[in-house]
């Protein structure tokens, strides 16, 4: 459960977070959108099921693994929004594409 | 005494425990070269043995009495070792290789004589069918029901564990600093005190080269460096191995294996990276798109034709050595019917091919 | 299948020196080695320069929460901005072969590859980590990760906000949240005295000015209202699916968000996959790099300055970035030794004032055995692989004598993060079973790619993606 600061941080991108249209801040990370969003989690672990949101935000921890244009297990923090991007959680382990 | 900690040394250990023996399994600390942690976990028949019939009869032994094996630990620890053994496939991208390929397991037929060696050629459409996902670099794949493949760690684990719930003393860290030996008496002073014991097995890896000597044995193994690469855990994908890809029970799947002589020169290097991951994708292009969460180098322990050595001691009678790059095939083989030789004081006459003296 | 094109083969660019990591001491590294004429390569991970500790600065420069944090970090960019180099930003470094030279690196999925005489690691810190039961729920967060999301996007967390740990960085998050318009709770795990402390370890007076600024936020912080809770022991956060407690011995705060932080540690996993000497740093609590005064590591061509080095904050981070600079221009015959020496002076003293006060501060946060080595067997020691601390006893009880035979063992840190964020709870379990000091017990090997980069990529870097298809 984050908030925004509008007053501060004015400019905005829209991004689709789990399929609705969210405006974050210039300069956030996908797995900042997560947390402004709101979402109970942004996966549930491959080992456990158990969920998940961003440990360090830093690059470090790997917890923040999501689904990002499509592509699974983007460690979220590292990848600064753009606009249109559609960020979705993960469900245990990928899916293999074939 | 069982010196070397590795998947053959614990699996002779094991299985000598469960002779009765008492026993005293001395490894190596943290940082040791230790193939076993290398391993990409194969119980791999198809393709082992080939001129050398008596090689292929102790790995198809090993692959019968794996199921055994498994059961036996699992019981023990409580862990499962994820053992599967549906067959397996090695991928074939050209005629001529299927061409190769198909030579190679005629003569495995051939060779394995009354024993029977099943096996299949499958062109393209059928190698489809049976591994969903296949790229249309496949020609073709040969396929053996006897293949199957296991978690490395968990069997490595398993025998730690196993070994000493059964009442099995295991020293890690042990620098042996001096070695006295007599006909059924060996002496060994290390940094944890002196262990002295009627049976000594040298189980050493690339260690026993330079063991080998002080108890009248000769280990003439060197390293030959194989590289791995692992991708993220994905959903049930791979229904069976082939020769260089598998998915484990942890759902990763695993790539491998180079074949390098670079002596003891353990790093990686990204050309070699880059081919595996060339050809992993050419054989399955959605394998292409999972990330590689692990790569590793790993060496080998290699003899001068590729086959295992066992021997026992000509002149120093109850010293033994067990050498093969097959820890994991093989384990069954270890576990199950080396031990129990070593144990009755003689190996039997078919493993003599693998003596040593053949060098 | 459709394909990203990834890199057609072609002699890899040389530099006389590349930088790994934008922040203080790669930016204060590259305007000294530019000034001495040199070639310079700055790859970074990060989509813009300042580390973490500058994260985003220009964007977070204007915002009254963090403006005066953020001030001297602006100066560093803009002078590093103006520079005359090759920087790579939002490029990961996935293998370094200090033999040859070459940086195999991923950006926007294509793989790049350069070549540098002399590569200087500025790789940064990471924060401690702080194995309580219940630091895997949602809502709990290292407290440099709430810092990171106010930096980069201005937002803070929203209900009630527990802090909890110990640290420098928790009275300067608390006063940024502060000024952000959210009052926290501060539950400081500290055990020791802050008198004492600084009477036994000195600095006081050469470290004045850092001391006093400190000082200045622990008072701002509760002129504002914060309530602090000192001491505080056997930490665990609770909730079903989410955080909503913090429980400790002798009380509990109901949180919608807790931030933890037991201070920095040295980033490593790149400097000991490459095979760099270690040396056990007994007043921190962690690993680094074995190096000289200007750096230089145990293998000829590579260096290591900033945090990663050992910790000392930005300030002392811009000094060994410069000292590093310095000596790679003199290694590749553009400065004479004593030139040098000569220039080298001023960042030693800066180097010196920046550390003053740093015994004081290792003592004073010196992390407790319950957080080095979690008592509970239940709590999860490997986040990605889900190890606990219980686990790990059996395993080290059974003959895991190290890391890397635990981790064939348990997985532990065979996960995506590669046991970065476990690597020091596991050793220190380990230590603690086997009754020996955590150096005896060592480190886990890391290995490259040091980040996951994908089948295709890797394949890429040696062939053309037209023969995947």
């Amino acid at each position: 459960m984050f908030r925004t600061r509008p007053d501060h941080r004015p400019e905005t991108v829209q991004v689709y977070v789990e399929g609705r249209a969210l405006m974050v801040p210039e300069g956030s990370s996908a797995a900042a959108a997560i947390l402004i969003a709101g979402l109970p989690a942004i996966r549930e672990t491959a080992v456990s099921g158990s969920p998940r949101l961003p440990w360090c935000m830093m690059g470090v921890c790997f917890d923040c693994l999501a689904e990002i244009d499509g592509v699974a297990n983007r460690q979220a923090c590292m990848v600064p929004v753009a606009a249109g991007m559609r960020i979705a959680r993960q469900h245990g382990a990928r899916e293999p594409q074939r | 005494m069982v010196i070397g900690g590795g998947l053959v040394g614990s699996a002779i250990a094991w299985g000598l425990r469960r002779e009765g023996l008492s026993v005293v399994l001395l490894d190596e600390g943290d940082a040791a070269y230790r193939a076993s942690r290398g391993n990409f976990g194969l119980v791999w028949v198809q393709s082992k043995g080939l001129g050398a019939p008596w090689y292929q009869r102790w790995t198809r032994q090993s692959a019968e009495s794996w199921a055994q094996l498994a059961d036996d630990l699992t019981k023990q620890t409580g862990q499962s070792l994820h053992l599967a053994q549906l067959g397996g496939v090695h991928l074939c991208l050209s005629d001529q290789e299927m061409k190769d390929r198909e030579a190679r397991m005629q003569q495995m037929k051939r060779e394995a004589g009354n024993y029977g060696f099943e096996y299949r050629m499958l062109d393209a459409r059928e190698a489809r069918e049976m591994l969903p996902g296949l790229g249309s670099a496949v020609v073709g794949a040969s396929f053996t029901p006897y293949d199957g493949h296991v978690s490395p760690l968990a069997l490595l684990r398993s025998l730690h564990h196993g070994f000493t719930a059964l009442g099995g003393v295991y020293l890690p860290n042990v620098k042996i600093t001096g070695i006295a030996t007599a006909p059924r008496n060996f002496l060994l002073e290390t940094n944890l005190g002196t262990i002295q014991a009627e049976r000594a097995v040298l189980a050493a890896g690339l260690g026993n080269a330079a063991l080998a000597s002080h108890f009248g044995l000769k280990a003439p193994v060197r390293p030959q460096r194989g590289q791995v690469l692992v991708t993220e855990r994905t959903r049930a994908a791979l229904p069976m191995p082939t020769t260089t890809i598998r998915q484990t029970g942890e759902g990763s799947i695993m790539l491998g294996d180079s074949v390098e002589e670079v002596g003891f020169d353990t790093r990686q290097t990204q050309p070699v990276m880059a081919e595996i991951a060339h050809r992993a994708a050419l054989c399955f292009p959605w394998i292409g798109k999972l990330n590689v969460v692990r790569a590793w180098s790993a060496l080998r322990v290699m003899s001068p034709d590729g086959l295992p050595i066992y021997d026992q001691s000509e002149t120093l009678p109850g010293a033994y050595t067990a050498n093969c790059h097959s820890g994991v095939t093989l384990a069954a083989a270890h576990g199950k019917l080396l031990a129990p030789m070593i144990a009755r004081g003689a190996l039997d006459p078919f493993l003599a091919p693998f003596s040593a003296e053949r060098f | 299948m459709s394909l990203v094109p990834v890199s057609t083969p072609q002699a890899p660019r040389k530099f006389d020196l590349a930088i790994v990591g934008a922040g203080p001491a790669g930016m204060a590294a590259a305007i000294t080695a530019r000034d001495c004429g040199l070639s310079v390569l700055v790859v970074d991970e990060n989509p813009a320069p300042g580390g973490q500790v500058f994260r985003a600065a220009e964007l977070a420069g204007t915002d009254p929460a963090l403006a005066r944090d953020m001030a001297p970090g602006l100066d560093l960019i803009a002078r590093f901005r103006a520079l005359d180099i090759t920087y790579r930003p939002g490029a990961t470094l996935w293998m370094l072969d200090p033999d040859m030279g070459t940086l195999s690196l991923s950006r926007l999925n294509e793989t790049l590859e350069f070549v540098a005489d002399r590569i200087l690691l500025t790789t940064g810190a990471q924060e401690r980590p702080m194995p309580i039961p219940g630091w895997t729920l949602p809502g709990v967060m290292s407290a440099g990760a709430a810092q990171i999301a106010l930096k980069t996007a201005g937002m803070v967390p929203s209900g009630r906000v527990v802090l909890a740990g110990q640290g420098p960085l928790m009275w300067l998050l608390a006063n940024q949240l502060i000024r952000a318009g959210v009052l926290p709770v501060l539950v400081e795990t500290r055990t020791q005295p802050i008198l004492r402390t600084a009477l036994e370890q000195g600095g006081i007076f050469s470290g004045l000015a850092q001391l006093t600024k400190g000082i200045g936020l622990i008072l701002k912080a509760r002129q504002s209202g914060m309530r602090v809770i000192t001491g505080a022991k056997h930490l665990r956060a609770e909730g079903s699916s989410r955080v909503q407690t913090l429980r400790f011995e002798g009380g509990f705060e109901p949180c919608d968000t807790l931030l933890l932080h037991e201070g920095v540690i040295p980033s490593t996993h790149i400097s000991m996959a490459i095979g760099l000497e270690h040396v056990w740093d007994a007043r921190q609590f962690c690993w680094r790099p074995k190096l000289d005064v200007f750096g230089a590591s145990s293998h000829t061509r590579i260096a290591v300055a900033g945090d990663g080095a050992v910790i000392g904050g930005w300030e002392a981070a811009v000094a060994t970035g410069q000292l590093a600079a310095l000596d790679a221009a003199f290694r590749l015959g553009r400065l004479a030794g004593a030139d040098r020496d000569f220039r080298a002076e001023a960042s030693a003293d800066a180097l010196l004032q920046a550390r003053a006060l740093r015994p004081f501060l290792d003592a004073l946060y010196a992390p407790s055995q319950e957080i080095l080595a979690p008592p509970e067997e239940s709590t999860i020691i490997c986040r990605c692989e889900e190890v606990t601390a219980g686990s790990l006893r059996w395993a080290a009880a059974i003959g895991a004598t190290g890391p890397n035979q635990a981790k064939a063992y348990l997985r532990c840190g065979m996960g995506p993060c590669q046991g970065r964020l476990c690597g020091p709870t596991v050793a220190a379990v380990i230590a603690e079973i086997r009754g020996v000091a955590v150096e005896e017990v060592g480190h886990f090997r890391p290995r490259a790619p040091y980040k996951p980069i994908t089948v295709q990529e890797l394949a890429g870097a040696q062939h053309g993606a037209d023969r995947i298809s």
